[in-house]
This record gives structure tokens, sequence and C-alpha cells, in this order.
């Protein structure tokens, strides 16, 4: 990957490289000119609401479009717009059933070219910010259109090419008929809605989108099959993110560093899975004292993945900001959903997103640096970029915006007519419901607890503010963190600046993750998850 | 020291209150947060005196608010409160100043020191007082500095040279001087120290700003959080009262850091006054902690500055007591260092001490010149000299002898050890050498080694030659140094040091160190300085002490580690906090949730207050903390970290439940009605 960005050879490239300069020359780019931060936040910005507008003008038009073969009606104005942020910015928050409402070209043209171009921006902007740290007394950060051609051509094409293939070969549909109505064994009609689905759901995975061809997502068997598929389409959730934290190292000359920030990750993604592992595995008095035989808790998961399996992808697709499921998340032990929240609130750093994951996380890095630079006695630095009020008040802002407003807009929702009218469940669960919906799409996760109907006006335009809060407020912190950084100097290592690359790195940085997201959310999480938690043991179910 | 007595605490709690006033507040935004919600409070407890109703709760919590700020204010009016004496004797000293000033036509006459311009020409006379800061332009003074350095030695200073400059507010103790004043009124060493001392002028370090900035967004992120609680609370059925919110609030946000932050910023300007340099900003005292590389004088710093006679080594049938006593008598009239240092070399060897050595009669002292390169002495008709190896060469060359080899080697040995061969001599006879020394200060070298450990790295720079300056430099531990050195090379080393990045810290005294003060990151001059290299520097040292950069760089280090530690603690105290006010504000409607009361307070109103208490008490029980700075004890960095993170990280999460159950025991004591 770090050869890719810097424009090296690679196996790839003979087949690549002529599409790519064939694309420059076409959209008249110059693949050599660099940018500052502020030339590429806005070509990031231009082209996020660009894909935004076609996006939303496919939906409302699609009765007009070709391939719509269920003869699917316009979208309606508020879920299209509601759709077009959601799937621009990378979140995919599905307020809609795939199978009853987009059509076949919606699903193409629109979902899935969205599916790779905003990850492929969200790529582009995490290696401008690598070039921040790695570029010294430097105004440019590298070229939007070329780092995103190159995302998309280099990685995401052809990764989601081998991906399909592999989950074509497990029976995931990739077809452009008509639904299938069969006759069940009981003689009744069911319809058996179809598509080309293994394509979409290459590039869900891979590119942290996690909108679903069909509404249950990855639960459903035309999605997702088989024990193989469901570990392939696992492994794919994870392995951008975690490519990018080794390429940073790769980048930096610093494998170490590469491989402290991915410890650590690994750190918090574990402690999450454990605490749901062993939630998912007590057992809930009510069921149990129902009489029926019962060890763990199996409601919403597929029998085909089990506990063990639908734990790890649920704590994969929520600590990445994927949002693809394999089992409901609704119906997981409230301390599991719990994790769930926590995941999604502190912004989903643990692996993260696409490229925004880890320049996520590197905020928190800041934050922690900055406190442990000033306790070792020295103005902060990090991989000798010393760290003033300019990238302070940049990392507070990216961490702190999308926390806030999604905080602000659950409180809106649980006190208004129309927020609490989307609600299946009441009480503490209806609160985790919507808790979930806004720290979701503020982390831009997409993924879903179940019984809140969110297809409603309110939701839509709420949920859009808080995709777009999350998707920006990360993004151009991010490179105006990077533009700040490139200018600066690079002090050399020496002694005197803690080790970044140890235990006490790891130590500090988990410790600030945890701290700020237990202070930001401990009073909703008691009122929410843990609240439930409680009701449970008492025997009280929603 | 103590701060803690009754002349400084009682100004201290007045100002404490004085400085409750919301537009002096505007400066911490954090405090006048609370102030804020220390008037929210007292409204709800004036409406609810008026509507009746339970109000002790609320007139607890407002009355522990108020608290909160005044134990602030009285942080840093305590802070400030030494400096300001310091201001205030300064001050008076400058306005009774009188100068007599030479006027153009050469007359003399008598005006105030305050309108002096630069340029002017003032006559001082014994027992006066320096009118302002100035070069010596003709005569030598003894100046007793004590009013600004509170050194009782008084120094030499003379005109031409590097020890001519004067400060203003210093008094002639003999002598007759001229001064050139040097700078205009207003810009005085005075005046500056008077701002520096008065930290209304005190500017932020970005250090600081960036903190100020992390304090501020916490704040807001805890507003969010507390202005949304009653929308969760309303929905799930559980209303909760505005003082038990605006409580939580005031416990979240961090006060005990933001209550804290000026009084850390005075306190390490005035540890730094206590150690007397005057720095011209916060900014360059924290700069001194980021330090590097420090660029150190040879001489003056790393050696005393003098070369010592520390061997005899005699030539090829000499004896070596006879070498020894006539190096001593060609040595007693010699009043240089080395001279006497000869002298006190041989005395200790012939163990004559104590005893006067009285110069023999009939002889005859022979100084030293320039030309000859030699001084001694002649008695009873021969002359015994001591000189370089060149000088006594030619001597012995002009009587058709020649120098013995063994002495020749002697001399190749003492240069190659990159010592000073000094070669004695009687009659035609040679004696042998005189080994002459440079002395490593002791103490240097665990300086020296004390920086490495903190990543500092030092370099020696000295105009000797290669050989004499790596032996220094391996027996005081340096980490390079730069040999045969012209002034400009400082500058050029400075320059290339930065260029890779690093901070470069300097100390200097004379005209031509000032380019490269001026381009060093920490710049301390000497008081002894120069003018020009007092203005070029940002910090000036009055005891002219070339080791003080170390003692800088270490206050500089401990209030970054003061403000980061305390930052800390402040953070982790929230956790606490949450597990003391949420389940007491929950469980009246889910008696559940008191599994979260952990520290199984006695009531629901009684763990808000006990927190509340206890977030005020923090401040006043951390101030020694924050005055005298967090104790910074050479280790490594991790060792360090290691450290702080236990007692400030770990220690804050758990002393705040030690401290609210505590508070809350001694309220159920005391049978507090709330």
């Amino acid at each position: 990957m770090k050869r890719i960005y810097s424009g090296e050879k690679t196996f790839i490239t003979p087949i690549i490289r002529p599409i790519e300069t064939g694309l420059y020359k076409l959209s008249g780019i110059d693949e050599s000119s660099e940018m500052n931060w502020k030339t590429y936040g806005i070509a990031f910005t231009l082209f996020t609401f660009t894909g935004i507008a076609v996006l939303f003008l496919i939906q409302l038009l699609q009765n007009l479009l070709p391939f719509n073969p269920q003869g699917f009606a316009g979208v309606k104005w508020d879920s299209a717009l509601n759709t077009a942020i959601s799937f621009a910015t990378n979140t995919n928050w599905q307020g809609y059933g795939g199978e009853n409402t987009m059509s076949y070209f919606t699903q193409m043209i629109g979902l899935t070219v969205q599916n790779f171009l905003s990850a492929g921006a969200g790529m582009a902007a995490g290696v401008a910010l690598i070039r921040g740290f790695m570029r010294k007394e430097s105004e440019t950060i590298g070229n939007f259109w070329v780092d995103l051609s190159r995302s998309v051509l280099y990685i995401l094409f052809p990764l989601s090419i081998l991906t399909s293939v592999i989950l074509m070969s497990q029976g995931v549909v990739q077809s452009f008929q008509q639904y299938i109505t069969a006759e069940t064994l009981e003689g009744g009609r069911q319809l058996i809605p179809l598509g080309p689905a293994a394509s979409q759901i290459a590039t869900k995975q891979l590119g942290t989108n996690g909108g679903g061809f069909f509404s249950v997502n990855s639960a459903y068997p035309f999605e997702n099959p088989t024990f193989i598929s469901n570990l392939m389409e696992n492994i794919s959730i994870l392995i951008i993110p975690i490519g990018f934290v080794f390429m940073f190292g790769s980048m930096i000359n610093n494998k170490k560093q590469g491989r402290a920030i991915f410890l650590t990750m690994t750190l918090l993604f574990l402690a999450g899975l454990a605490i749901m592992l062993w939630s998912e595995n007590s057992i809930n008095p009510v069921i149990n004292d129902s009489g029926i035989a019962y060890t763990h808790n199996m409601e919403g998961k597929e029998t085909r993945f089990g506990v063990m399996w639908s734990a790890l992808w649920s704590q994969s697709t929520t600590a990445t900001s994927n949002g693809s499921v394999n089992s409901m998340h609704d119906s997981y032990m409230p301390l599991s959903g719990m994790v769930q929240l926590f995941n999604m609130g502190i912004g989903e750093v643990i692996y993260g997103g696409a490229g925004v994951g880890f320049a996520g996380f590197i905020f928190y890095i800041i934050l922690s640096m900055f406190i442990a630079g000033l306790m070792v006695g020295r103005t902060p630095e990090f991989l000798g970029k010393k760290l003033g009020p300019r990238e302070m008040t940049i990392s507070v802002t990216a961490l702190l915006l999308p926390m806030i407003t999604a905080v602000l807009l659950s409180a809106i929702a649980v006190s208004s007519e129309s927020g609490l009218s989307g609600l299946n469940n009441k009480s503490a669960h209806g609160l985790s419901e919507i808790l979930y919906a806004y720290f979701s799409t503020a982390g831009n996760n997409g993924s879903a607890f179940a019984g809140l109907n969110s297809n409603t006006l309110f939701y839509n335009l709420t949920l859009s503010a808080a995709l777009l809060a999350g998707r920006f407020a990360t993004v151009i912190p991010a490179l105006a963190i990077a533009g700040s950084l490139a200018v600066k100097k690079t002090v050399p290592d020496s002694s005197a600046s803690f080790p970044t690359t140890g235990i006490l790195f790891i130590v500090i940085v988990s410790g600030v993750i945890i701290i700020m997201g237990a202070l930001t959310f401990f009073p909703v999480i008691t009122l929410g998850p843990f609240l439930e938690h409680l009701f449970m043991k008492q025997g009280v179910l929603f | 020291m103590n701060m803690l007595s009754k002349e400084y605490i009682i100004p201290a709690v007045r100002a404490s209150f004085q400085k409750l006033n919301p537009l002096t507040l505007r400066k911490n935004p954090v405090m006048l947060i609370v102030e804020i919600c220390a008037f929210i409070t007292t409204f709800y407890f004036t409406k609810s005196i008026v509507s009746g109703g339970n109000f002790y709760l609320t007139l607890h919590v407002t009355v522990w608010l108020w608290f909160t700020v005044v134990f602030s204010n009285f942080a840093e009016a305590l802070a400030e409160i030494k400096g300001k004496a310091k201001a205030e004797s300064l001050k008076s000293t400058k306005s009774q100043l009188k100068a007599t000033r030479v006027a153009s036509g050469g007359r003399e006459e008598s005006v105030s020191a305050s309108i002096l311009k630069k340029n002017d020409i003032v006559i001082v006379k014994q027992g006066e007082i320096i009118p302002g800061d100035g070069d010596i332009i003709e005569g030598t003074a003894l100046v007793d500095e004590s009013a600004i350095t509170g050194e009782s030695a008084p120094v030499i200073r003379e005109s031409g040279g590097d020890r001519c400059g004067v400060t203003g507010g210093t008094k002639l103790l003999s002598g007759i001087i001229k001064i050139r004043i040097a700078v205009n009124e207003g810009e005085s060493f005075l005046d500056s120290m008077i701002k520096m001392v008065e930290s209304a002028k005190r500017q932020k370090s970005p250090n600081e700003i960036a903190m100020d900035i992390l304090l501020v967004s916490l704040t807001v992120l805890f507003i969010v959080v507390v202005i949304t609680l009653p929308a969760f609370a309303g929905y799930m059925n559980i209303t909760i009262s505005i003082p038990v919110l605006v409580a939580l609030l005031v416990c979240l946000m961090p006060t005990t850091i933001g209550g804290l932050l000026p009084a850390i910023g005075i306190a390490g300007m005035d540890r730094v006054l206590q150690h007397n340099v005057i720095a011209m900003s916060g900014r360059a005292i924290e700069a001194a902690g980021d330090v590097n590389v420090v660029l150190l004088d040879k001489t003056g710093t790393i050696t005393l500055g003098n070369r010592m006679a520390s061997e005899f080594i005699p030539s090829d049938n000499i004896d070596r007591i006879d070498l020894m006593q006539a190096s001593m008598y060609a040595s007693l009239a010699d009043e240089t260092p080395e001279g006497r240092s000869i002298v006190v070399l041989a005395k200790k060897e012939l163990g004559i001490h104590g005893r006067d050595i009285r110069q023999p009669d009939g002889s005859t002292f022979v100084p030293f010149t320039p030309e000859s390169a030699m001084s001694g002495i002649n008695m009873n008709g021969t002359e015994v000299r001591k000189g370089s190896m060149q000088a006594i060469e030619g001597v012995v060359a002009a009587k058709g002898l020649k120098v013995p080899e063994a002495v020749y080697n002697a001399v190749d040995s003492v240069s190659m050890a990159g010592d000073t061969p000094l070669v004695v001599i009687r009659g035609v006879s040679v004696l042998g050498v005189i080994r002459l020394k440079d002395i490593v200060k002791s103490g240097i070298a665990a300086k020296i080694a004390q920086l490495r450990k903190i990543g500092i790295k030092s370099i020696m720079i000295t105009g000797d030659t290669h050989l004499t300056a790596a032996s220094i430099a391996a027996e005081a531990g340096l980490d390079d140094f730069v040999a045969q050195a012209k002034p400009e090379s400082k500058l050029q080393i400075i320059r290339k040091f930065q260029q890779q990045g690093n901070m470069v810290a300097m100390i200097g005294d004379g005209t031509n160190d000032a380019p490269a003060l001026a381009q060093a990151d920490v710049a301390v001059a000497m008081n002894a300085g120069t003018q020009a290299a007092r203005e070029a520097a940002n910090m000036i040292d009055l005891d002219s002490s070339p080791t003080k950069l170390l003692d800088i760089v270490e206050i500089g280090k401990e209030i970054l580690i003061t403000r980061g530690a305390l930052t800390t603690f402040s953070i982790s105290n929230d956790i606490a906090k949450y597990f003391a006010i949420i389940p007491a504000i929950f469980a009246v409607q889910y008696p559940g949730l008191n599994v979260l009361n952990i520290m199984n307070l006695g009531s629901a109103e009684s763990a808000v207050l006990s927190a509340v208490i206890f977030n005020a008490l923090i401040i006043p029980a951390l101030i020694p903390v924050a005055l005298k700075g967090v104790n910074y004890s050479v280790t490594s960095v991790s060792a360090l970290l290691r450290r702080n993170l236990l007692i400030y990280g770990f220690g804050g999460i758990v002393i705040p439940f030690a401290g609210i159950k505590i508070i809350d025991i001694i309220l159920a004591m005391l049978k507090v009605s709330l």
C-alpha cells in the first residue's frame, strides 16, 4: 500500500496504470501537482457533496432509470437524502430495506459505486494525514484525486473482485433477474429477492461501508451463506483498517510505531470482545426460567454462525466503522450493547473506518502525547512533530464534535414526540436503540439496533446531520492537522522524548480512549444498557 | 521561605476575594464558569427560601461552589505575592533615583533618573546608586548588586572588555565611573524585572494556550453531557433538580487544574527568580525544558578558567626538589592564577605548608612580558625563568646549547595529554617541565551526566587546540566539542543544530556572543556581561554563574510536569465523582442502580455534597504541589512518566474514592441536615 500511494511499481501496476493515466487525462488532472491541506479539503468536500447529489437524484428518479425489474417507485426525498449522505460518507446507515426499495440500477450505479468512492475518499484523507508526519517544512500533503484514484483502482477494486469471486463460490447471489417466487413446502408462496449482491458485498466489507444489499444485511443467506463466507467477510472488514496502521509505520520508516498502534487497537478490540462473549454466554434469567434449555444467548443470531462468530463479527463491525451485521444487535445482551455503543461512541478508532479510523486514532494519540509529553517535562511531541495550540484545537474538535452531536441529537430524540414515535421498545432498551442510531451515524458506522423505525422525516434528517458531522469533523481536521504537521520541522529522536513504541504508550493511549469515552457516556450508558442489564437480572425484559 | 506564614496568607486571602470579580476571572474560563454556576445555585437557594421547601442541599452546594472559586483565586494570589513584594521594592528604588548627567558642553547637571535616554553619559561617584543600565566607558568600579541579585559579595566592573555592564539600581561601593546609558526609560532591566514579577503582564506560553484549549473543550463536553442529562432522565421518568445538575457539572469540569493553572506558571517564574535568573518571558523558561543541545564555553563553565600546576617533571640528572624550589621562587611574584598555583603545588609537595616564603635577599623579580614570553627571578646572580618551550629554546639556543631530549619528551607528553607545558631554566641548565592543567570544575561531570540522562547533549566550545579540547571533554564527560572555535563559529554551530530540529541553549557574556545568543532558542546572558549580550538573551543570570543553565532547564521541565500531572489528576478524578453522583441521581427511581454506589455513601444528598466538597478542597490541598512544582528527579524519561502516571493517573482515580467516602462519613458524624 505504501508503494501504491507513493506511485512506485507493484505487481498490479502493469494492468492498472493505463487505466489510471487514462482517467487523469480524461479529467485533466496533473498527477504531479500537489495540494495544500485547504485545497485537499475543498476537493474532498466537493467530491462528497457531488456524490450525495448524484445518489440523491438516482434514487428519486429510479423509476425512470433502467434495471428496475420489480418496478420500484422513486424513493421518498427524505429517505433518499439520508441514504445519499449515508453512502457518500462511508456510513451506509440504512433506513430502508434494500430489497423492497432500491432497484438494481440504484444498488449498482448508485450505492455500489459510492461504496468504492466514499471508502477511497476516506483512505485518501488517511494517506494525506500520514504525509503530514512524513514531510518536513512542506506546504503540500498530496493530491486528493490521485490518492482517491489509487485507493479505488489499486486497492479496493482488485481486492473486491477477489472477494466477490470467493463469495459467489459460496453462494452469494449475483443476478439481474426478477425476484423468484417459490412454492414452499407448506404450499405457501414466498418471494425470494435476488440481485447483483456479491459485488456490492465485497466492497461493503472492504471499504468499511456496511450497507447491505438486503435489509437484514449479512445475516441473510444470500449475502452470507456459509461459515467460510462469514470468515471471509469478517476478515475483509478488518483488513484495510489494519493495513492502514501498518502502512503508517512503513511510510514513516518506523514499523515499531505501526505495531504499537496496532497492539493498542487490538488490546481494546479484545477487551470489548471479551465482555461481549462473557455477556452473550451468560444466562438470560427470564428465558431460563421459562423452561427453555438454554446456555447462551442465541436470540437474533444465525445458527450457522453461533455466538462466537456472531460476537466477533459484531465487535469487528462496530469497532471498525463497517456497520454490516450478521446477527441482530438489538437482541444482544445489554452489556454487549454497551460495548457496541462504546466502540461507536469513541469515534470508530479501534481499527476504525478505511483511512478515517486511523485518523481518529491519531487524534487520541495527540491528546495522549500532549499529557504524557507534559508529564516528562517537554513540549509535547509525536514522531518528532511538536504539538502546539493548533494541533490541540484540531484534535479536540475532531474528537468532541461527533460525540457532542450524537449526545445532543439523542437528547432531542428522546424528548420529542417525533423521536419517540419511532420506538418499538420502551424504557432502557428504547433509550439504547435511540443512542445506537445516533452513535452509529455520528461514528459513520451505519449498523442499526433494529427495533427503531428510523425511516421517518425526523430521523432521516437528524441522522443525516449526525452523518455529516461524523464525516467532516473527522476528515477536515485530519487534513488540517496534516497541513499543520507537514509545515513543521521534525525534531530528531532523543532520549529526552519518551519512546512511543513501548508498553507505556499502549497503556496511555488506551487509558485516554477509555477515560474519554467513559466520561462522555457514563450517564447515558448507565440509563441505557446498564439499567437494562439490571432489569434483566430482575427478570424484566422489553 | 515558608509560604504559609501569616505575612503571605492574609494578603492572599484578601486578594482571593477581590479576584471574584468576573472581569478578572475572565482570564480563567474554567473558573469563570464555576462562578456562573455559583451564581445559579445562589439564585435557586434564594428562590427556595422565598418559596419555602428544603433548601439545605442547595445552600451547602452554593457555599462550596463559592469556596471552589475562592480557593483557586487563593492559589493564584499566593503565587503572585512574592513577586509583587519584590516589584514594590524595586519600584521604590527606581522612583528615588537621581543622576548626574554630563551635558553636551561637558557641564554636569543633576536630573531624575527617569528622564535618562539612550547614549546619555552619567557620572556615578562612590556610594551613589547607578541610575540606569549601561556600559562603563571610564573607570573601574566595585559594585554592590545585592538590591537586584540578593548576593552580598560586591563585583568588579571596568571599562572595556566583557565586564563593563552595570545595572540600574545597584550601588557603587568605590571608584568614580562614567557610564553610557544603553536603554531608554521603560526598557531598562529594572523595568523589565518589574514587569516580569507583576504577573498581570504575564503572557501565556504556547503550552499554556494548548492546555487552556484542552480544558475549555472538556468543559464544553461536560456542559453538553449535563445539559442533555435531564432529557434522558426525563425519558426514564427521573427528574433532576438544577442545583444537583450544576453540582455535577462543576465536579466534572477540570476545576482542579483550571484553578491551579495560573499559580503553576507564576510560581515557576518565581522559582527561576529565586535562582537569581530573570526570564524575559514564561515562554523562555518553558523552552528551556525542551532544550536538547546545550553549548557550553570551556573556560569558566567547564573548567575553572585558569590552568593550574599539577605536576613537576624534572629533566635527566636534575633533582625533583631542585626543580620545585626553582619553580617556586620563579613564581613568587607571579600574581597570575597559574603562577600562584605553581607556588601552592610546590609548597604542598615540599611539605612547607603554612610557612611564609619570603623573597630571598638581594633578588629581583622579572615580570612577564609578551615579548620575552617568560617571567622569573634573578637571585644570587643566576637567572631563573619559566616560560613556553619556544621562549626557553630561544634562550638556550642563544647560548649555543641544546635542550635535553628528556625535556622535549616531557613537553610532548604533556601536550599530548591536552595540558600546557611550562619549561623552567636556571642559568643555562634546563631543569624540567611544569604541567599546567585545565582544572575541570568539581561537580560539572555529574551535571553533564544528569543532562545526558534527560536526553540533553552538551557540547563544549573552545578556542583551544583539538588535543586540549579532547582531554577536557573526556574528563568532564561531554558529548562533543568544537575546538579552535572562532567567535563566529558559535553562531554557525547553533544554526547547524537548529537546522536538524534541535532546541539549542547557550550561555554567554561577551559582545561577540551576542549574535549567537540572539540565534539560540534559550539564551542566558550573565549579568556581568556586556549590554549587547544582555539584550540578545532571553534570560539573565544575575549571579553570572555558567552552570545556572542546568537549573533553568530543570525548572522549565518542572513547570510542564506539574501542569501535565495535575491535568491527569483532575481528569482521573471524574470517574469517582460519576460513581458518587450518578447513582445518587438515578437510584431514587431505579434502586437497582445502587450497585453503582460502590462507595456506599450515606444518602443521595450527602453523595452529591461530598463530591462537591472534595472537588473544592482538593484545590487548596494541591497548592503546595502547584507552587513547589512536581519534583523532577533525574531518571530516565520512561521511569519519570511511569512514576507520574502512577501517582497522578492511578492515584487520581483512587484518591477521590477515599476522599469522598471520608467526607461522607464526616458529614454523617456532624449530622449535617440536608
